[in-house]
C-alpha cells in the first residue's frame, strides 16, 4: 500500500533519514517507535508530502506521491497536536473538511457520535480544552473512511472513556482491513492496537516485524521489556546499525 | 481554493484583530476629519498615517498570523489540497482582511464626510502597500522557522523601505546635487513602493506646486498615460514579486 | 452760540451756491458736440476747439486709431461701443486736461510691435480716465511719459488664451503724480505695470486672472498700494529695484503654482508692508536682495510657505505678523541672518507661557530642518511628508544643528492678533 523506496532527508548537516527503505501494508496495524529525533516524524511528514525528501520516492498504492495530492484524499492523519483557526466554529471545520473532499459522500459518523461532537458544533475552535480538540482531530480522521490511517500519539490529552472509544474504533477500522500507522510512547497502547513494530534508529530502521516475532527475537513475553531490549541492542550496535529483519 | 479562502477568509474576518484594526483606522479618519477643515489636508494627514502604519501593521501582523496558523496550514498540507491553494488562501484572506480594514476604516468616514480623486487614490495605495507587506512578510515567514526571527525580517524591511532607503536616497541627491536628478530620482521612487506610492498620492494633491521643478518633472511623467503605467506595473511588480517567491519558497518547505 | 454757528454756515451756504452758478456758467461757454454712429469721431475732434465736451451716443463706432491732441472731453452716453477691428489702437492721445469717460472699447490690434492699446497716452499731463470697459484689447490702457493721471473704475478685461497674446491690463511707464483707483483688470499679461513710476498711488483694484503678474513694477519710488487685491494671478505679484514702498492692507490670494508668489520682493529697499493677508499662495512672500523692509501686521494664512527669505537680505523686520496654517512658515537658503523677527503668532508654536505675560517663554524656530535641506538640494523635495523627513524634523526640533541659529522668534505670541 505505502512503500517507501530509499528516501534520504537532511535538514541543514543533519541526517535525518539515510537511504530508508520501509513498506506497510493494507490489513496491517503499524506501531512506528524510535527515540527522539529518530526520523519518525519525519517519516509520517514525508508519507503526508508535508516534508520532501532529498531523494528516493514513496509510492502510495503504486503512484509516487512526488507533485501530487489526489493520494492524501485516501489517508487520514491525526496530528499529534491540532491546532485550528481559532474562530472557527466547530460545525464549520467539519464542512470545510468535506468540502476538501468533495468526491467522498460516506461519512464514518462512529467517533462524532460517541464523543457527542454535534452538541458543540456552534463552539468556537478557541473556546475548546485541548482534550476536546484531539477528539475533534481524531474524528476528522476517520470521518471520510480513508484506506490508511495515520495516527500520531492519538491517545495524548484524551480523558479515559475517550481513550477506550478510539482504541476500540482502532481496532474496528484493523479488522476491516485497512492500514493504520500509529506513535506513541505509551508501549501498552501499542501493543494492544498494533500487530506489526517498526523501530528506527537514526534514520534507518532497525527492526521491522510482527510483534510476535519481535518477542521471539528478544525472548522475551512482554511488549514492553522486549521494546527495552531493542532500545538497549541500538546502544551496543551504535557505530554500526544494521537491519533486523525476520529471516 | 476557493473554499479554502472562504474559511480562511472567515477565520480572519471574525479574528479580534480585523475589528480592532479597522476600528483604529476608522478613529483615526474621524479625528483627522474632526481637526482639517478642508480635504486635501484629511488627504495630507490621512496619507501619513498609511505610508507609516499601514506597512508596519501589514508587515507584523502577516507574520504573526502565518506563524499562528502554522499548525492549521500543516493540517492543510496533509488534505488533498494543492500547496499552492494552501499558500494562496492564507495570503488573499490576510491581503482581503487588511484591505478591508483601510476600506472599511478610511471609507466609511469618507463616505460620510466627502471624498475627491486624492483620498481615492489613497485607498488604492493603502490596499497595495498592504498586499506588498503581506508579501513581504510571508516571504521572511516561508524562509525562517522562528515567529521571532521572521517578525524582525518583516520589521527590517520595513524599517528599510519607510526609513533607511530614504535616507539613503537623501545621500545620493546630497552627493550628486550638482547633476540633473530627476530621472535619476524618478528610478529611486520606483524602487521603493512606500515612495511611490506616496508621491502617486502628492501628485493627485494639488500641492504638488510646492514640490518646484522636481515636482514638475513627476507631476508631468505621473499624469502621462506612459507614467500612470509605469508606475502601476511598478506596484504590480511589487505585489506580485515577494508573494511569487515566497510561494516558491512554500511549494519547497518542509513542514 | 449755535444760532451764530447756523448764521456763519448761512454765510459760507452763499458764497458757495454763487461759485457754482460761476463754475457752471463757464462751462457753459465751453462747446459741446455731440456725435452719432456713422459720424467720425476724428473728425469731430479736428474740428473742436480746446476745452470742447464731446458726448458720444449710444451704438457702435467701428473706428481705430483716433488721434487727440488737445484738451477735450470724451463722455460716452450708455457705453458707445468704439470698435477697433483689430486695428493698432483705438485712442491715442497725447495732449494735457483730457477725459475719457464710459466707453466701450474693443477688438485693439494684436500687434507686440507697437504696442496696440484700447487708449494710449503720450507726454499728457493731468488726464482722466474712468469708467471704461476695455474688452479684448492688446493693451487696456498705456501710458508714456505722462504726469497726473487719474485712472478710476475701468473694466479691464481680455480672453486671450496665451501669454504672448496679450499685453497688460495698465501700463505706465515714466510716468509720476497719478492715482489708479477702483480698476478692475483681468485675463492681461500683467494687471497693472508700471516702469520709472513715481509718486503714484494704486487703491482698491481688483487684479485677478492675468497671465503673468497681477501688480508688476520695477524702477518706481515713491508709491503706495492699498486695499487692493491681487487674486489667482500666473505667477502673483513681482516688483523690483525699487525703494520708499508702501503697501497697505492689500489681499495677495490663491496665486498658487510651481512658480507662483503671492509678491516677489527684488531688490526692494526702504518699505513698508503693513496689514495685508496672504492667503493660499504656493509662497506668499519671496524676496531677495531686499533691505530695511518693515512687515507688520500682516496675515500669512495657508500658504506653501508664508515667506522665502534669501540670505541677500538684511535689516528687515518681521513684527506682530500672523502666520497660520502654512505649510512651511519660512525658508532660507543661508545660515547668516541679519533680519529681525519678533512678536509674530505661529500657530505652529509648541511651547509654553509660565508667566501668563501671552508671550511664549521659549523662543521658536519658524525654519525647519527639511526645508533647509529642500533649499540645498531642490530634488530632496521627493522625500516631502516622508518618514524619514517627519523624524529629522522632530529631532532638529529637540536638538538644533542645521537650522539657522539667528533666525528665531524670541518672543512668539500665545495667540493670534486681532488682524484680517
Amino acid at each position: 500500500m505505502i512503500s517507501v523506496n530509499g528516501i534520504s532527508k537532511k535538514f541543514g548537516k543533519q541526517e535525518v533519514l539515510k537511504d530508508f527503505k520501509l513498506s506497510f501494508d493494507t490489513g496491517n496495524s503499524y506501531a512506528i517507535m524510535g527515540p527522539n529525533g529518530s526520523g519518525k516524524t519525519t517519516l509520517i511528514k514525508s508519507i503526508l508530502g508535508m516534508v520532501l525528501p532529498d531523494s528516493g520516492e514513496i509510492l502510495v498504492k503504486g503512484q509516487s506521491i512526488k507533485g501530487s495530492e489526489s493520494y492524501r484524499s485516501s489517508i487520514g492523519y491525526m496530528p499529534q497536536i491540532g491546532r485550528y483557526p481559532q474562530n472557527m466554529k466547530v460545525g464549520q471545520l467539519f464542512s470545510m473538511m468535506k468540502d476538501m473532499r468533495p468526491e467522498i459522500k460516506n461519512y464514518d459518523m462512529d467517533l462524532v457520535e460517541a464523543f457527542e461532537l454535534n452538541k458543540i458544533k456552534d463552539k468556537s475552535m478557541g473556546t475548546l480544552s485541548g482534550g476536546t480538540v484531539q477528539k475533534v482531530s481524531a474524528a476528522l480522521a476517520f470521518l471520510f473512511n480513508p484506506e490508511i490511517l495515520i495516527l500520531d500519539e492519538p491517545t495524548a490529552g484524551l480523558d479515559p472513556i475517550a481513550v477506550e472509544i478510539l482504541k476500540s474504533k482502532i481496532q474496528r477500522e484493523r479488522k476491516a482491513g485497512k492500514l493504520i500507522l500509529v506513535t506513541s510512547h505509551i508501549l501498552s497502547d501499542l501493543e494492544e492496537l498494533t500487530n506489526h513494530a517498526v523501530y528506527i534508529f537514526e534514520g534507518k530502521v532497525f527492526f521491522n516485524d510482527t510483534i510476535e516475532s519481535l518477542k521471539e527475537m528478544t525472548s522475551e513475553e512482554k511488549f514492553s521489556p522486549a521494546i527495552a531490549k531493542l532500545m538497549q541492542w541500538t546502544l551496543k550496535k551504535k557505530s554500526t546499525t544494521y537491519e533486523l529483519t525476520h529471516a | 481554493m476557493l473554499k479554502l479562502l472562504k474559511y480562511a477568509l472567515y477565520d480572519i474576518l471574525k479574528s479580534r484583530f480585523a475589528i480592532i484594526y479597522t476600528v483604529f483606522l476608522a478613529l483615526v479618519a474621524i479625528s483627522i476629519y474632526q481637526v482639517s477643515d478642508d480635504l486635501s489636508k484629511v488627504s495630507l494627514s490621512l496619507m501619513n498615517i498609511m505610508i507609516m502604519i499601514v506597512p508596519l501593521i501589514s508587515a507584523v501582523f502577516a507574520t504573526t498570523h502565518f506563524y499562528n496558523n502554522l499548525e492549521f496550514i500543516e493540517l492543510m498540507l496533509a488534505q488533498p489540497v494543492k500547496r499552492s491553494q494552501v499558500f494562496l488562501s492564507q495570503l488573499f484572506a490576510v491581503i482581503l482582511m487588511l484591505s478591508l480594514s483601510i476600506l472599511f476604516g478610511f471609507g466609511l468616514p469618507m463616505l460620510l464626510w466627502g471624498a475627491d480623486s486624492s483620498l481615492i487614490t489613497l485607498l488604492a495605495v493603502g490596499v497595495i502597500l498592504s498586499a506588498v507587506f503581506t508579501g513581504f512578510a510571508f516571504l521572511a515567514s516561508v524562509l525562517t522557522r522562528d515567529k521571532a526571527k521572521a517578525i524582525g525580517i518583516s520589521l527590517a524591511l520595513w524599517i528599510y523601505f519607510s526609513l533607511v532607503y530614504d535616507g539613503f536616497v537623501l545621500y545620493i541627491i546630497y552627493s550628486f546635487a550638482d547633476y540633473p536628478l530627476e530621472k535619476a530620482t524618478l528610478g529611486l521612487v520606483m524602487l521603493n513602493p512606500v515612495d511611490l506610492g506616496r508621491i502617486l498620492m502628492l501628485m493627485q494633491l494639488d500641492i504638488s506646486a510646492l514640490m518646484g521643478y522636481t515636482g514638475a518633472f513627476f507631476q508631468k511623467f505621473f499624469s502621462s498615460n506612459m507614467g500612470l503605467f509605469i508606475a502601476g506595473g511598478t506596484l504590480a511588480l511589487w505585489m506580485l514579486f515577494p508573494n511569487f517567491f515566497a510561494l516558491r519558497v512554500f511549494r519547497k518547505r518542509d513542514f | 452760540m449755535i444760532w451764530y454757528q447756523i448764521r456763519i454756515m448761512k454765510r459760507y451756504l452763499t458764497v458757495f451756491l454763487l461759485l457754482l452758478f460761476l463754475v457752471s456758467t463757464a462751462e457753459g461757454f465751453s462747446t459741446v458736440i455731440r456725435i452719432s454712429p456713422g459720424q467720425s469721431i476724428q473728425e469731430a475732434v479736428d474740428r473742436a476747439m480746446p476745452g470742447d465736451t464731446l458726448r458720444v451716443a449710444p451704438g457702435t463706432y467701428p473706428q481705430s486709431g483716433i488721434v487727440i491732441r488737445k484738451s477735450l472731453v470724451l463722455i460716452g452716453e450708455d457705453y458707445p461701443v468704439l470698435d477697433g477691428e483689430m486695428k493698432g489702437n483705438v485712442l491715442v492721445i497725447a495732449a494735457d486736461n483730457v477725459t475719457i469717460q464710459g466707453f466701450k472699447i474693443i477688438n485693439t490690434g494684436k500687434s507686440n510691435m507697437d504696442d496696440s492699446a484700447g487708449i494710449k497716452f503720450f507726454d499728457s499731463k493731468n488726464c482722466v480716465i474712468r469708467d471704461n470697459i476695455l474688452e479684448n484689447a492688446f493693451f487696456g490702457l498705456h501710458f508714456s511719459n505722462s504726469s497726473g493721471l487719474t485712472i478710476i473704475g475701468n473694466q479691464i478685461h481680455s480672453g486671450a488664451v496665451r501669454e504672448f497674446e496679450v499685453g497688460n491690463g495698465i501700463h505706465l511707464w515714466k510716468c509720476k503724480n497719478s492715482f489708479i483707483g477702483n480698476n478692475e483688470v483681468s485675463g492681461h499679461r500683467d494687471g497693472i505695470y508700471l516702469e520709472f513710476v513715481t509718486n503714484t498711488q494704486a487703491k482698491e483694484n481688483l487684479i485677478q486672472k492675468n497671465m503673468r503678474y497681477g501688480l508688476h513694477f520695477m524702477f518706481s519710488h515713491d508709491n503706495s498700494y492699498i486695499r487692493n487685491t491681487f487674486k489667482n494671478n500666473g505667477a502673483g505679484v513681482a516688483v523690483m529695484y525699487t525703494k520708499n514702498v508702501l503697501m497697505k492692507e492689500n489681499r495677495f490670494e490663491e496665486n498658487w503654482g510651481s512658480s507662483a508668489y503671492g509678491i516677489l520682493l527684488k531688490d526692494i529697499s526702504d518699505s513698508e508692508v503693513i496689514g495685508n493677508i496672504f492667503l493660499k499662495n504656493t509662497v506668499g512672500i519671496y524676496m531677495e536682495g531686499s533691505s530695511r523692509i518693515e512687515f507688520t501686521g500682516n496675515t500669512f494664512r495657508e500658504n506653501g510657505w508664508a515667506l522665502k527669505l534669501m540670505a541677500s537680505c538684511d535689516q528687515n523686520t518681521f513684527k506682530a505678523n500672523n502666520f497660520t496654517q502654512n505649510t512651511f512658515d519660512m525658508s532660507s537658503n543661508g545660515s547668516v541672518v541679519l533680519n529681525t523677527i519678533t512678536e509674530n503668532y505661529w500657530d505652529k508654536y509648541e511651547g509654553y507661557d509660565l508667566d501668563k505675560d501671552y508671550v511664549g517663554d521659549v523662543p521658536y524656530r519658524p525654519i525647519n530642518l527639511y526645508s533647509v535641506i529642500v533649499e540645498k538640494i531642490p530634488a530632496a523635495v521627493m522625500l516631502w511628508r516622508s518618514f524619514l523627513v517627519t523624524l529629522l524634523d522632530r529631532m532638529e526640533k529637540i536638538l538644533p544643528t542645521m537650522t539657522p541659529d539667528q533666525m528665531i522668534d524670541q518672543s512668539p505670541k500665545m495667540r493670534p492678533y486681532d488682524i484680517g
